[in-house]
């Protein structure tokens, strides 16, 4: 830490360039802003689809038309699904804290291609907004569902063709940030940086990067072959026409089971930071870690077919799936297994970031283990399709990735923004957000159990007693997450200054100072040890 | 990062791979001809591989690039095939 | 120490830097046709019979003229890009104005045959088309969609050129810096790639 007196310090939120105001954050090639844009708009964006969310749950407290009909239920149920995963859940972690730390942990200055990087920002802006549009113009909202499953996408009178652009375009900017990122870890990385000294969140994103440069373009040319179904009648997935709607969900899922990953590993990335750092600890396992990263993001390439086991594939093939559903289990539990040991024997503090960190593995747990029933090909034909389905990917997507997505933001937020939160604050926003979270989605497992179907506006009475503890749940949720949100919002300017390194990390972003400088290093450092190593000599290790 | 050697090829060896490549094609209209009956795909397929790698290994330098390089080429050819067969176990034991 | 940092951060990005950008989306591009290939190895597989017949309606002698033109115009574009490393700029815009030339060539073919299609209402959605067995009528989707996707590329391959064109005459694609070149090079071995493929799926299956 050579470079701690604040005198000659610009910050990079300081840092004059070539533009000026506003312009200076629209044009910038900083990875920095460009994270910073991202999070801006995704947080935005969140609360949108989050209180389309509530509004559902509102609807669903009693049996029978209580806030609106079923078409504008369809249309909601789509919208949140469109703008959650694709522009918030499969961008948030790669774009807001890969683009920020990636460069950063691996001793770069920026990105390989910086001006690349804010193409894709503006890809996933148009794309927003055209998601946004499909919402207000024309035929009404599309009431597909995010999966946009023929035949109905290709004849339903909505505005789908919107929602399939707005798809189509942020799968581009997905696979540009995934392309910039995998050319940045093979060409940037600080001198002695060795493959095996990288931490542990960039190796995430590595193995995030592959899935998205080479799953993506899957469901690009599926939703233009949508396209061309319902502009120019092509028929690929229309029976009357030959084609085979079953076909059209094995290229949805070939990249839409592999998009999961795109979503867990980050934040398993994020949590792999956050363990070691506040257990005191080297993490345990670096290798297993890494590899288990990898051949996640390997395997699940093909597990797509779990998603169809009551579509009518062949028996021989749902058989295939299912055991590779199963095998996919193993290197998620190396990963649980090895932050558990991380944390054995540590000098453990558990400050805020940590505490998110715990829950998303316990959240993560339980959807995993939801997930093998679902797997199962007997306990699927049961649970298919019902609320059951919902409770376990909201358990592996909020439960995961958003509460990785949180664990980041209160780990990260001293450096980002070089102030620090109210602790009491986070840590009240954290019981109320865990509560909220079990009680909104536990009760759809039983219900989901006892046969209550997905994406139905109405339900039989027996259903209510769950419907209602969920919608409670919805509420101290929403709670949860509006004084998260205040408690950043008020202490970036009003928080207590944040030194360099709050949490006595020891991976490259807390050895510069908060928030880090235009160039992140006046030097480049030069890599002599493995990362995670703590001890006395914290501060001449890394340069 | 060192300036790494470049290599440069000449006219006449692109040339040649230009005539080999031209020699497959009319192979392969040729054998149009012949009735392979269900093999007629694989022969078809067979050789626009080897085209597509006589492509690839010359015209586009694979020769001269790193063995990772060659090796993420060849891994997302895999890949692909991998898709296609398990996209096929579906089909073929419907 | 400080070497390296000039080394990493200057203005041009370096040639492997970005040679293997390239390379990674060139990978996606293979995604892309690859969806389609699948699409196709499935209907072939359900509906081979129909779709022998429908492939007599393509001209084969204008895809092989096609084929002829893109692996021609493959090694004029390779050709260039040596003689851009021997400095030798005259030569290099002469091989890329063939190469656009070819190019121009392949799309003018694909136009007459797109158009006499049409003039026999073999288009998408047409009721010709729609009273074709179902095999056939898959085999045009898929040959409509492959190969306007494919002349699709072809244009933004023609663009990318033709800047190369002008940036060599300008001096500023030179012996010292053709990474552009080489990328668009590479580009444009991708079309002629997709093509090799298409060529035999689509009109050597009769």
């Amino acid at each position: 830490m050579s470079n701690t007196e604040t005198g000659t310090h610009v910050s990079y939120l300081q840092h004059k360039g070539k533009y000026k105001g506003i312009l200076s954050w629209l044009l910038t090639t900083d990875h920095k802003k460009i994270g910073l844009l991202y999070l801006y708009c995704i947080i935005v964006f969140f609360f949108v689809a989050a209180i389309l969310g509530v509004l559902m749950r509102i609807e669903l407290i009693a049996p029978g038309e209580t806030i609106m009909g079923p078409q504008t239920y369809n249309g909601m149920f789509t919208i949140h699904g469109i703008i959650m995963i694709f522009i918030i859940v499969i961008p948030a972690l790669p774009a807001v804290f890969g683009n920020f730390f990636l460069p950063i942990l691996i001793g770069a200055k920026d990105v390989a291609f910086p001006k690349l990087n804010l193409f894709s920002f503006y890809l996933f802006l148009i794309g927003a907004i055209f998601g946004v549009l499909s919402q207000f113009i024309g035929g009404g909202a599309p009431d597909t569902g995010w999966t946009f499953y023929v035949p109905y996408s290709a004849e339903s009178s909505t505005n789908v063709i919107y929602a399939l652009i707005a798809a189509f375009i942020l799968g581009f900017s997905s696979i540009l940030t995934g392309l910039n990122f995998i050319v940045t870890i093979h060409r940037m990385r600080a001198p002695g940086m060795g493959w095996f000294r990288m931490p542990l969140f960039p190796w995430s994103l590595y193995a995030t990067a592959w899935i998205q440069v080479l799953a993506t373009p899957i469901i690009g040319i599926t939703l233009l072959m949508v396209i061309a179904e319902r502009v120019l009648k092509i028929g690929f997935f229309d029976p009357a026409l030959g084609g085979d709607p079953v076909l059209f969900q094995h290229l949805f899922w070939i990249y839409s089971h592999p998009a999961v990953y795109i979503m867990i590993l980050p934040g398993m990335g994020i949590v792999t930071e956050i363990f070691p750092t506040f257990s005191q600890k080297p993490v345990f396992g670096y290798t297993a870690i890494l590899l288990s990263s990898l051949a996640i993001a390997f395997v699940g390439y093909f597990v797509w077919g779990h998603h169809m086991f009551t579509a009518g594939i062949s028996y021989g093939s749902r058989w295939f799936f299912s055991f590779l559903t199963f095998i996919v289990a193993v290197p998620s539990a190396i990963k649980v297994f090895n932050w558990v040991s991380t944390m054995y024997g540590g000098s453990i503090d558990l400050k805020p970031p940590l505490l998110y960190a715990i829950s998303f593995i316990f959240l993560f747990m339980i959807g995993g283990f939801t997930g093998l029933t679902l797997g199962a090909l007997a306990a699927n034909v049961q649970v298919h399709d019902t609320a059951f389905v919902v409770a376990h990917f909201h358990y592996i997507i909020f439960g995961g990735m958003g509460f990785a997505f949180f664990a980041g933001m209160h780990y990260w937020y001293p450096k980002m923004f070089g102030r620090m939160y109210s602790n009491k604050l986070a840590n009240i926003a954290w019981g109320i957000l865990f509560t909220g979270f079990n009680v909104l989605y536990f009760p759809l497992f039983i219900i989901g159990l006892q046969g209550m179907p997905r994406r139905y506006f109405d339900y039989l009475p027996q259903f209510q007693t769950g419907h209602v503890i969920s919608t409670v749940g919805a509420f101290i949720l929403f709670t949860g997450l509006i004084l998260m949100v205040y408690n950043f919002v008020y202490h970036i300017k009003r928080g207590a200054i944040a030194p360099a390194n709050p949490w006595k990390g020891v991976t490259l972003e807390w050895q510069i100072p908060s928030p880090p400088s235009h160039e992140n290093f006046d030097e480049i450092p030069v890599i002599t040890t493995d990362p995670y190593i703590f001890g006395t000599s914290t501060e001449n290790k890394q340069k | 990062m060192k300036k790494e050697e470049t290599h440069i090829s000449s006219y006449t060896s692109h040339a040649i791979v230009l005539i080999v490549l031209l020699f497959l094609t009319a192979i392969s209209v040729l054998v149009t001809g012949w009735h392979f009956g269900p093999f007629s795909v694989a022969v078809a397929l067979i050789i626009a591989s080897i085209k597509v790698r006589t492509v690839i290994t010359h015209f586009m330098h694979m020769k001269f690039e790193s063995l990772f390089m060659k090796l993420m080429v060849t891994g997302v050819f895999v890949l692909f095939a991998l898709v296609i067969i398990i996209t096929f176990i579906d089909y073929y034991l419907r | 120490m400080n070497m390296s940092i000039q080394e990493n951060h200057n203005d041009h990005i370096d040639s492997e830097t970005g040679k293997l950008g390239m390379w990674i989306f060139l990978f996606t591009e293979l995604f892309l046709f690859g969806g389609l290939f699948l699409v196709y190895a499935v209907f072939r597989a359900k509906y081979s019979e129909d779709f022998h017949s429908a492939a007599r309606e393509l001209n084969a002698f204008i895809g092989t003229m096609n084929t002829v033109f893109l692996l021609v115009s493959s090694m004029t574009v390779a050709m260039a890009i040596t003689a851009i490393q021997k400095n030798q700029k005259k030569l290099a815009m002469f091989l890329v104005s063939v190469t656009l030339l070819l190019a121009a060539l392949f799309m003018m073919n694909k136009f007459f045959e797109w158009s006499h299609k049409f003039e026999f209402k073999l288009y998408p959605g047409s009721e010709v088309l729609k009273n074709l067995p179902r095999g056939e009528l898959l085999f045009f989707g898929l040959y409509f969609m492959m190969t306007g996707l494919h002349a699709l590329h072809v244009l933004i391959g023609m663009i990318l050129l033709s800047i190369n064109f002008i940036k060599i005459k300008a001096g500023k694609v030179n012996q010292a810096h053709y990474l552009l070149l080489e990328n668009s090079g590479l580009y444009w071995h991708l079309v002629d790639l997709i093509w090799i493929f298409l060529f035999p799926l689509l009109y050597l299956i009769t």
